[in-house]
């Protein structure tokens, strides 16, 4: 692949962290061809290009991998810098974002697994955590359309795909998002009338179906 | 854009304030320093980092921005001069950042592990450790610099500089070799470098001092006991459950809690 042209991404279906990479690239216009991974049985592909983390997602950009998420959407944003800037121009506007980006990569997704993986108290204790962690972004958000204002951008490239395990969390949790934070909700609502959202999302019970696998695979019941 | 006065909330002790203090300084930038005391934060460190509550915070005019990560590329974007990550280059960025973001989320994470764990535990910590330094280590063979950044240190050189007196420290405490010279001449090299550049001496406190203040937190780590259920069940049969062991029980309950916040708000 090394000297090929072209984007390629290595990802997984559900991995809510690859969504945000093809919602970025789907925000810019930029072709790319997907390579589905089975982390079961890590490719060579993969290893080769995440010899670091061997996870997906895994850009690679003319023969030259980026990794990890956010980092991977900071470069789509600053390559493609002609259509839909994803982080503002102004610089303390660009930190609050990386900020609150950063804060959802700390929590949701560590909170929402132990939510399914977890049982009794500890399992208690994760759904505290989310509803605080769900409760500051709510705060953060406001009255606004997105986090990014009136323009969709990165916090809410960050955060969208955790909408579609919602419903994976709240079962497995025994709660309502939308009682909680009802404008978290709405603004997910907003997010998926975008295409680059709702052709990336997985339905929630087919994420929760996959949740179950998992829970079946690491015995919990 | 903004402007105003420059206010860092920090703690001399703790290498995240290291570094946007190293940050900073590279770029001739003034500031005001307030030292806060972690185990009696101050309201306004409060006030500007309610979510983490933690240092560093930069204040800029009255904004403030918190995480160190975060802080360093914002202090690159506002001051020009110096600048700590590529210019102009989106692929070079994107990879200052994901070793910068290693080095926060797996190395320090595997070192973590190290300290906190003993015999079997801790050879499989330290073993993931070195698997994860082997990459700076070789990042630095095929860089062939003197730092990576180059001949001038560069964000990443800063996110690993800061705080690296923490292995010495294991290693004096432990009496294990954390950093073996022969598996790792580069990374060895690179750390005196760094302890050399002239700006990292006018801003951190020396070694030595910095060495004995992480051993003072390491050795607290060791000899923290946590009174788990059980041993308090045990004193309360030992005790014979009198009005006078039931004293000393919420006062070993509540030493316990004490240290256990102490001793978090100071560990790397």
């Amino acid at each position: 692949m090394a000297g090929e042209k072209g984007v390629v991404l290595l990802d997984f279906w559900v991995s809510p962290f690859g969504q945000r990479v093809r919602i970025a690239l789907q925000e810019k216009c930029v072709e790319y061809e997907y390579k589905e991974q089975d982390l079961a049985n890590k490719s060579e592909l993969l290893l080769k290009y995440n010899p670091v983390h061997k996870k997906i997602p895994v850009l690679v950009h003319d023969g030259k991998p980026v990794c990890e998420s956010l980092v991977i959407v900071q470069y789509i944003d600053e390559f493609w810098s002609h259509k839909s800037p994803l982080l503002p121009s102004d610089p303390y506007c660009r930190a609050n974002a990386r900020f609150w980006a950063d804060f959802i990569d700390k929590k949701i997704y560590d909170c929402g697994t132990r939510l399914w993986k977890l049982k009794g108290e500890g399992k208690e204790e994760a759904k505290k955590e989310m509803i605080e962690a769900l409760k500051l972004l709510e705060g953060e958000l406001g009255e606004k359309k997105y986090f990014g204002g009136e323009s969709f951008g990165f916090v809410d490239v960050a955060l969208v795909p955790f909408v579609s395990w919602f419903y994976a969390y709240e079962t497995c949790g025994n709660f309502s998002v939308e009682k909680e934070c009802p404008k978290i909700v709405a603004w997910g609502k907003r997010c998926m009338e975008r295409e680059s959202v709702s052709k990336t999302l997985e339905d929630p019970k087919k994420v929760y179906e996959f949740v179950l696998v998992l829970k079946k695979r690491f015995g919990v019941e | 854009m903004k402007s105003g006065t420059v206010k860092l909330h920090g703690s001399w002790g703790s290498f995240y304030s290291h570094r946007v203090q190293l940050a900073l300084h590279l770029k001739g930038v003034k500031y005001e320093y307030i030292e806060e005391d972690l185990e009696n934060k101050s309201p306004s460190l409060l006030s500007y980092n309610p979510v983490h509550k933690k240092v560093p915070v930069l204040v800029h005019g009255d904004c403030p921005i918190a995480e160190s990560l975060v802080i360093l590329q914002y202090v690159d974007e506002v001051w020009k001069a110096n600048p700590i990550m590529p210019v102009d280059d989106p692929y070079e960025r994107a990879m200052v950042s994901f070793w910068c973001h290693f080095v926060d989320d797996k190395l320090r994470k595997s070192f973590r592990s190290a300290i906190r764990s003993s015999g079997e535990g801790q050879a499989e910590a330290i073993e993931e450790f070195h698997q994860n330094l082997m990459f700076l280590e070789k990042k630095l063979a095929v860089n062939g610099t003197k730092f990576f950044g180059g001949e001038k240190i560069d964000m990443l050189d800063i996110v690993m500089g800061c705080g690296s007196h923490w292995f010495k420290a294991f290693e004096e405490v432990s009496g294990v070799k954390l950093i073996d010279p022969n598996s790792f001449p580069h990374f060895i090299t690179w750390n005196q470098s760094f302890l050399e550049f002239e700006q990292v001496k006018e801003v951190i406190p020396p070694a030595a001092k910095m060495i004995d203040y992480a051993k003072s937190i390491y050795k607290n780590i060791l000899g923290h006991v946590h009174f788990s259920s059980e041993v308090i069940a045990l004193i309360l049969q030992v005790f014979k459950w009198n009005p006078k062991s039931r004293c000393l029980l919420s006062a070993f309950q509540e030493l316990d809690s004490k240290s256990s916040s102490k001793v978090k708000a100071q560990c790397p």
